[in-house]
C-alpha cells in the first residue's frame, strides 16, 4: 500500500524537485541584486572603456586605503584589465584614491552591509550589469589569488585555457596566511607585500564536507578553527571559494564567493579520483591592522552570524594569541 | 649533391590572425612557400586585413575558404584545396607541409629542409593500422569506419551518441572502399609531392572522398589512409609535436615551456598559445648557416606531459582538496602511505606506547581517535601539519584527518585503536590497502577489570564496548577488506604474545628492533570471576571470554619466556 508519506518521499527523492528549488532561488537573488542597484551611487563610471574579452575584478570595500596601491598593482600585473569597486562608506580616503585610478570604476554606497547579504546584492548587480561574457574574479581587498604557473603565465592564458576546456568557474580555496609572533607586530607598510610578514600558513588541517544541496564542497579548519573556534569549531569560516566565472546573466552568488547558482558552476571537483585545476587565495587578514579593524567590525556587527567571527578574533587577541606553531609552513 | 627541397606549407587557421601572419611570414622568410586557408566563419573585415598585412609577400597564396567544424570531412577538403592550389601555382614544390595557424616552428626552417633533403622521398606521415592500437579518447577506433556519422559532435552531442547506438543495436556496418585499409595518426603530417599529386589526382578520388564524408574526424584518417596506398616509404611519425590531454584536446604551450621546447629539437610543436610572447621571440631558433640534421627528441617533454595527463586522471593518493573530492571507492589510493593501527595492546600493557616508540623507528601516536582528542606522539596540543588534537574538530572529518596527517608527515604513522574511540574510519581503514592492523579483539575487557567501578557501570559499559567491537570485526570479517589485518582474540594473543608482536612490527618496520623484553602487563588475576559475574547477569561475554586460558598458565609462560 502506497502511504501519504511514501509518495512525500519519493517525491522529495526526484531531483526535479531540488532543480526547480534552486532555480526559484537563483532567480530571488538575481532580483534582489536588480533591486539593489538603487542603493549604488556611481562616483566614477568608467566601464565604458572595457573591451571584449577583458578581465574583470569585483571588490567591495571599506576603509582599504592602506591594502589598495599593493591590490591594484598585483591584480594589474596578473592581467586584470578593469576594477569594478563598491565602496561601503570609506572614510580613509579610499574613495578618492580610487577615483584617481584610470582602470577602477567606483560605485558607492552607505547601506548595511548585512542587508545586502554582505555585499553580494551589490556584486551580484554589478556582474550582471558588466560581467556577462567577461571572466570575472571577485574577492576581497585582503585576498590575492595564485594559480598553477602564475609566476610565468598571466591570467588571460589560465582564462582562455578553461574555455578551451569548457570551463566556466575557477575555485581557489582561502588560505589564511600569518605572521610568525604576534599579529599587532606584524606592520605591513603601504604597497609592500603582506606575504613578507605574513608568510606562514597551516599545511594540513582542513575539514571537508560535501553540500548535496549547491555541489559544493564546504572546507574549514587552517588556523582561525585552530586558534580562535576551539570551542565550537563548527562555526569555524568556510575557506571554498569560486572567485573567478565566465559570467552570464543566469548567475549568481549565493553566499560570498562560497557558491553560486546554478548548481554546475560548483562542480569544480572530479569524484572519480582524478584532479581538476584549483588555485588559492592567500588571505592577507592577519596584519597589525587586523586588531583595530576587529574592534570596529564588532561594534558595527555587520558580518556574518553575529560577527561571530570578530568576536572570536577580538577574545583571542585580547588573550596576545599567536597564530603561528611549531607546524606551521612558509 | 643531395637533391634540392623546396617547401611548400598548407596553413590551416580560423583564430588569431595576428598570429598566423606572423607564422607565414617565418615559413616564407625559411624558403617556403604557404598556402592559407582561413574559416570560412572568420569575419571578411579580418580576412582583408590579413590580405592587407602580407601582401608584399608573394611566396603566400590564399586558397579556397571553407567552413570546418571539428571532426567533420570539411578540414579535409580544406586540405585538399589548399595543397592542390598550392601545388598548381609552384608546381616544383618537393614536399608539402601540413600545419595549423597555432603550430610553431622551433628550428630554422632550413634544419627541417635538410632534414627532408637527406631521404627526399620519405613521407613523413603517423599512420597507424587501426587493427593493432588504440588510438584515441571516446572507445571510437574501428568504428569510426564502420559506422555513419553524419551529426556535429561539438554541436548535435544528443543526436551523434543516439544514432551511434542506435547503429550499433542495428549492427550496421560501412563497406571500406576495395583496396584501404584504415589507417589513423595525427592530423600534422609532411608528403613529398608525388605522393600528395598522387592522392589528390587518384582516378578513385570520388569514390574516396565519398566514404570519407561520413567516417568521423577524417582528418586524421584520410591522408593517412590513403598514403598506404600510394607511398612505399612511410615514416610513420609526425615532424609535429602535438600533445593531447585526456580527453583528446590539443595541449597549449606557454613561456616557461621555452627550454624544454629547445631542448626536444622538434622542428614543429602544436599548440602555442597566442598571449606566449616570449615563447613566439625565442622561436624559431635563429638561422646559423649550418643546418643540423639531427631528428627531433621528444622523450622528455612527452614523458613531462603525460605525467600531467596522469595526474589529471588518477590524482594523487590520499589528497583530497576543493578540485579532488573522490567519491567512496574511487579513490585512486585512499592515503598516500602506509600506515599502522594497532588495537588493544595498550590495553593489555599499559606502557606499551613508550614502549614502541623504542623499538620502531616510525610516529608512535597514542589513541588519535579518543574521545579527549587526538592523542599525538608527545601530547601537543597541535600536531604534525598543524592538526588540532581537539576531539570535535577531528570528528567534523575524520577521514579529512587521517589522510592529512598520513600525507604531511613523513616517516609512517603509527597509533592505538580501540573501541572507545571514533569508529567513523572503520570500512575507511579496513578497505585500505595502506592500512596494517594489528587487532587483539577483547582486549578492552582488562581496564575494567581493576576500575574498582561499580558493578552495574561494569555491565554497561562492558555491554557497549562488546557491542562496538563485534560490528567492528563484521567490518574486518567481511570480504572487501584490503588491509593488511593481523586478528586475534586476547586468549590466542596471550599465549604467544612476542611472536605475534614480533611479525607485525617487522611487517610494518623491516628494521625494527628485536623485542628482547615485553612491557608490563596489566594484571589479569580476576578475570575469569568478572566474566562469570557478568554471565550470571544475563550478559553474554564473548570474543575470548570461553577459551581464555587460565591466568596461572599464561603468567608462568611469560615468566619461562623471560
Amino acid at each position: 500500500m502506497v502511504t501519504g508519506a511514501g509518495i512525500r518521499r519519493r517525491l522529495g527523492a526526484l531531483p526535479i524537485i531540488g532543480r526547480l528549488r534552486r532555480r526559484a532561488e537563483r532567480q530571488r537573488l538575481i532580483a534582489r541584486g536588480l533591486r539593489s542597484r538603487t542603493a549604488l551611487r556611481a562616483i566614477s563610471d568608467r566601464t565604458r572603456r572595457i573591451e571584449r574579452g577583458d578581465i574583470l575584478c569585483f571588490v567591495t570595500l571599506r576603509d582599504e586605503r592602506a591594502r589598495l596601491p599593493w591590490f591594484l598593482s598585483y591584480y594589474r600585473a596578473m592581467g586584470v584589465r578593469h576594477f569594478l569597486i563598491v565602496d561601503n562608506a570609506s572614510q580613509d580616503g579610499s574613495g578618492d584614491y580610487l577615483c584617481a585610478q584610470p582602470d577602477v570604476s567606483l560605485w558607492w554606497t552607505d547601506h548595511g552591509y548585512k542587508a545586502a547579504r554582505f555585499g553580494m546584492d551589490w556584486i551580484n548587480w554589478l556582474l550582471l550589469r558588466h560581467g556577462r561574457g567577461h571572466w570575472c574574479l571577485t574577492v576581497d581587498p585582503d585576498e590575492f589569488l595564485v594559480y598553477p604557473h602564475h609566476d610565468q603565465r598571466p591570467l588571460a592564458a589560465l582564462t582562455s585555457w578553461l574555455d578551451a576546456i569548457g570551463r566556466r568557474s575557477f575555485p581557489a580555496m582561502l588560505l589564511d596566511m600569518y605572521p610568525k609572533g604576534a599579529i599587532e607586530d606584524a606592520v605591513c607598510a603601504e604597497g609592500q607585500d603582506p606575504f613578507d610578514v605574513a608568510r606562514w600558513f597551516d599545511p594540513a588541517n582542513y575539514s571537508i564536507q560535501k553540500n548535496e544541496y549547491f555541489g559544493n564542497l564546504w572546507i574549514q579548519g587552517g588556523p582561525r578553527t585552530r586558534a580562535f573556534f576551539t570551542h565550537d569549531p563548527l562555526a569555524g569560516p568556510a575557506l571554498n571559494k569560486i572567485p573567478l566565472v565566465k559570467w552570464s546573466a543566469r548567475y549568481a552568488y549565493v553566499s560570498s564567493t562560497h557558491m553560486l547558482l546554478p548548481r554546475g558552476l560548483n562542480l569544480v571537483y572530479d569524484e572519480d579520483g582524478g584532479e581538476l585545476i584549483s588555485g588559492c587565495l592567500l588571505h592577507a587578514k592577519f596584519l597589525s591592522s587586523f586588531s583595530a579593524k576587529s574592534a570596529e567590525e564588532l561594534d558595527r556587527r555587520q558580518h556574518y552570524g553575529g560577527s561571530q567571527e570578530y568576536r572570536a578574533y577580538h577574545a583571542g587577541l585580547h588573550r596576545g594569541v599567536q597564530l603561528w606553531c611549531s607546524e606551521s609552513r612558509e | 649533391m643531395k637533391a634540392a627541397v623546396r617547401l611548400g606549407v598548407v596553413l590551416l587557421c580560423h583564430g588569431d590572425l595576428d598570429l598566423v601572419a606572423r607564422l607565414a611570414r617565418i615559413w616564407t622568410s625559411g624558403g617556403a612557400r604557404v598556402a592559407l586557408h582561413v574559416d570560412a566563419k572568420v569575419s571578411a573585415a579580418k580576412v582583408a586585413g590579413l590580405r592587407r598585412s602580407l601582401q608584399d609577400c608573394d611566396q603566400i597564396i590564399f586558397s579556397r575558404r571553407h567552413r570546418c567544424s571539428w571532426g567533420r570531412f570539411s578540414l579535409v577538403r580544406a586540405t585538399q584545396d589548399a595543397a592542390a592550389e598550392l601545388l598548381q601555382r609552384f608546381p616544383d614544390t618537393t614536399h608539402v607541409y601540413l600545419a595549423s595557424g597555432a603550430c610553431l616552428p622551433l628550428r630554422p626552417i632550413s634544419d627541417l629542409t635538410a632534414y627532408l633533403a637527406a631521404d627526399p622521398d620519405r613521407d613523413h606521415i603517423e599512420s597507424v593500422s587501426t587493427h593493432d592500437v588504440g588510438w584515441t579518447v571516446g572507445g571510437l577506433n574501428h568504428e569510426r569506419f564502420t559506422l555513419f556519422f553524419p551529426f556535429d559532435w561539438k554541436r548535435h552531442r544528443w543526436l551523434f551518441d543516439r544514432f551511434v547506438a542506435w547503429q550499433r543495436r542495428r549492427g550496421i556496418r560501412r563497406r571500406m572502399p576495395a583496396g584501404l585499409s584504415p589507417h589513423l595518426g595525427s592530423q600534422w603530417w609532411c608528403l613529398t609531392a608525388r605522393t600528395l599529386r598522387a592522392i589528390l589526382e587518384d582516378p578513385r578520388r570520388a569514390e574516396f572522398d565519398r566514404f570519407f564524408r561520413l567516417v568521423w574526424i577524417p582528418d586524421e584518417s584520410y591522408f593517412q589512409t590513403l598514403v598506404r596506398l600510394h607511398s612505399t616509404t612511410v615514416e610513420s611519425w609526425s615532424l609535429t609535436m602535438a600533445k593531447f590531454d585526456h580527453a583528446g584536446r590539443p595541449y597549449c604551450l606557454y613561456d616557461d615551456h621555452v627550454a624544454m621546447l629547445a631542448e626536444s629539437r622538434c622542428f614543429v610543436a602544436r599548440k602555442v598559445w597566442p598571449g606566449a610572447a616570449h615563447l613566439l621571440s625565442h622561436f624559431p631558433l635563429p638561422d646559423e648557416g649550418r643546418p643540423q640534421v639531427d631528428p627531433p627528441q621528444p622523450a622528455r617533454i612527452s614523458r613531462i606531459i603525460n605525467q600531467t595527463v596522469r595526474r589529471r586522471v588518477l590524482g594523487r593518493p590520499g589528497l583530497y582538496m576543493q578540485s579532488r573530492f573522490p567519491r567512496k571507492d574511487a579513490e585512486n589510493g585512499k592515503t598516500s602511505a602506509p600506515y599502522a593501527v594497532i588495537q588493544g595492546l595498550t590495553d593489555i600493557f599499559p606502557g606499551f606506547e613508550d614502549w614502541l616508540r623504542g623499538h620502531l623507528s616510525c610516529h608512535v601516536h597514542g589513541h588519535l581517535f579518543s574521545p579527549e582528542g587526538a592523542e599525538f606522539a608527545g601530547r601537543p596540543r597541535v600536531g604534525p601539519g598543524a592538526i588540532s588534537s581537539d576531539p570535535l574538530i577531528r570528528d567534523r572529518d575524520p577521514q579529512g584527518f587521517l589522510t592529512s596527517l598520513i600525507r604531511i608527515a613523513d616517516p609512517m604513522q603509527v597509533f592505538q585503536f580501540s573501541p572507545r574511540d571514533n569508529q567513523a574510519l572503520n570500512w575507511f581503514m579496513a578497505t585500505d590497502p595502506h592500512a596494517h592492523m594489528l587487532v587483539v579483539s577483547g582486549a578492552w575487557k582488562l581496564p575494567l577489570l581493576h576500575s574498582g567501578m561499580p558493578f552495574d557501570d561494569v555491565r554497561r559499559i562492558f555491554a557497549q564496548l562488546q557491542r562496538i567491537e563485534l560490528e567492528q570485526l563484521d567490518v574486518l570479517n567481511s570480504l572487501w577488506v584490503r588491509a593488511r589485518l593481523h586478528h586475534h582474540d586476547l586468549g590466542e594473543f596471550l599465549l604467544n604474545p612476542r611472536t605475534i608482536l614480533q611479525d607485525f612490527l617487522l611487517q610494518i618496520d623491516p628494521h625494527s628492533l628485536p623485542i628482547t623484553t615485553l612491557p608490563a602487563m596489566r594484571d589479569l588475576t580476576g578475570l575469569d570471576g568478572m566474566l562469570r559475574r557478568l554471565r550470571n547477569s544475563g550478559l553474554r561475554p564473548r570474543l575470548t571470554g570461553e577459551d581464555l586460558p587460565p591466568v596461572e598458565l599464561l603468567t608462568t609462560e611469560r615468566e619461562a619466556a623471560e
